[in-house]
């Protein structure tokens, strides 16, 4: 019995039930974690018990009914303790979860909360962990986090799945924060941001999670999809100096054929209803890209019109920036363009990159020079810098 | 559980407001309160005086001194409360979205009101 295993697999499960049973998080979480401190003590001179997951949520309901029993000292909650008492589970309830994760998520926390407390709970990482991965000093993520407890209790959010009626818009809230997770690890590539990246695969269980969760849903496949396939991909899209490589460079064989084959069987069924979700459009054209056996066979119309439909059932200008690019690859390097020159993103340095790549493919190269540089005056991040500077010395000698 | 309902909206604007649009706000919160009273979670509620009316005391070298003017300047007033008793967030916000001033341009700031010791 991996301890350390059941924790990363059943904290959040068993802790989400837990929530519902006592409906305080702080003394759940704390309960919990003198459960696992408990199992820690006993499990290897004694054996473990027969059922875990039940044993540890048996124990931890028992140390949060004593810690409720010590403040009843104080205060008058006998009726509490006793109501709890009768309650006997023995494994954790997936509804529960499933509240956990919409509570964790409510639109009345702030987008920065949700993915704290989301991670913290939903997922079990360590405050510590959670503030490493997203570069933020400890102390404030455990603010954060503090801040967040405090208000579920105080305001009274409540511990529920949403009704049908709030349940799309609500939905949309979870999913955002899981792409918020993935995206956040994702963007990481180097060697030091490995903690980071771990980020990817706990939002790859929190997709797993909710496609279990809720398996009439379409975007929550959608979603999972789309982080398949990009993390398919994640070992080519850097050389060994951490480097960017492009999509067209990349040496497909490098590729996690597993993950590409899972996430394209999620766009299907993703896809099966109208109209379709923005995650499972965009899974639909990650998945072309997996699926292209070389750069060259990449279906770059089906892409170009797929972007269509994104465009106009969700439009927004980073999406017309990518079909204006895949309609260069499509249609002509010339129409794609054209289509840039309309795009309205100041300060996005990916519009004048994207215009440079054309410019400069069409051989066009002082004004792709000239384009790059806009790109560079605006780029945070390194490896794209670096990336960029290439780009620019190539078009720029003479 | 009760929370208060603090109806945010620029006096201003509000004064300077055709009449029929202010009419037709005001008889919107008249069939507002009528339902929320009828659904049983009305506890209390009013509108306030403009902020001219308003005023501040504050405790300076340990005298309370009164000042004319509210609190802050902020860019939106507190132009009425209502208080309402309610199940959960959720409810409270539910309730909260049928404000009328809210399709004006207004804000409403929900808080929940802690229960007496």
């Amino acid at each position: 019995m991996d301890l350390g295993d059941l924790h990363r697999r059943e904290y959040g499960r068993i802790l989400a039930t837990l929530i519902r049973t006592v409906r305080d998080f702080d003394l759940a979480e704390d309960a919990l974690q003198e459960a696992f401190e408990a199992a820690l003590a006993r499990w290897p001179t004694q054996g473990p018990p027969q059922n875990p997951v039940a044993w540890l949520l048996s124990t931890a309901r028992h140390k949060a009914i004593d810690q409720l029993r010590h403040r009843a000292m104080a205060e008058s909650k006998h009726a509490e303790i006793a109501a709890l008492s009768e309650r006997e589970e023995d494994a954790p309830v997936p509804l529960d979860s499933l509240r956990l994760i919409f509570t964790c998520c409510h639109p009345a926390l702030s987008l920065e909360a949700q993915v704290a407390l989301t991670l913290r709970t939903v997922c079990g990482l360590s405050t510590e962990e959670i503030a490493r991965a997203f570069l933020v000093p400890v102390p404030t993520l455990a603010q954060r986090i503090v801040r967040a407890k405090a208000k579920i209790k105080n305001a009274r959010i409540p511990y529920e799945v949403p009704g049908d009626d709030e349940l799309a818009a609500r939905l949309e809230a979870v999913l955002a924060v899981v792409y918020l997770v993935f995206n956040e690890g994702y963007s990481a590539t180097f060697g030091a941001d490995l903690v980071r990246a771990e980020l990817c695969a706990e939002a790859i269980r929190l997709g797993r999670l909710l496609v279990e969760l809720l398996p009439a849903e379409r975007e929550p496949k959608g979603l999972l999809a789309l982080m398949l396939l990009h993390d398919a991909r994640r070992d080519a899209r850097t050389d060994d100096e951490g480097a960017i490589v492009l999509l067209e460079d990349q040496d497909r064989s490098r590729w996690d054929r597993a993950k590409i084959a899972e996430g394209a069987a999620l766009v299907e069924r993703a896809l099966a209803g109208w109209p379709p979700g923005k995650y499972a459009i965009q899974a639909a054209i990650a998945a072309l890209h997996c699926e292209a056996k070389s750069a060259a066979e990449t279906d770059w119309p089906q892409i170009a019109a797929l972007y269509g439909l994104l465009a106009s059932l969700y439009p927004s200008p980073v999406v017309e920036l990518n079909r204006a690019v895949a309609v260069a690859m499509a249609d002509g390097l010339e129409r794609g363009l054209a289509l840039l020159d309309t795009i309205h993103l100041p300060g996005y340095h990916l519009l004048p990159a994207a215009r440079a790549d054309l410019l400069r493919r069409l051989g066009r190269r002082a004004e792709a020079a000239s384009a790059y540089r806009e790109a560079l005056a605006l780029v945070t991040n390194d490896a794209e810098r670096r990336f960029l500077e290439k780009r620019l010395a190539e078009v720029a000698r003479p | 559980m009760q929370y208060m309902l603090l109806c945010c909206f620029d006096e201003q604007r509000w004064a300077e407001m055709p009449d029929a649009q202010r009419d037709r706000i005001m008889r919107a919160y008249g069939e507002f309160v009528q339902g929320i009273v009828r659904s049983g979670h009305y506890r209390g509620g009013a509108q306030l005086h403009p902020t001219a009316t308003a005023t501040t005391l504050r405790e300076a070298h340990g005298k309370v001194i009164a000042t004319d003017g509210p609190f802050a300047e902020t860019r939106e007033q507190i132009g009425g409360y209502h208080l309402i008793e309610c199940r959960d967030l959720d409810e409270a916000l539910g309730i909260a979205a049928r404000v009328p001033t809210l399709a004006a341009g207004g804000a409403v700031e929900v808080r929940p009101v802690m229960p007496a010791a």
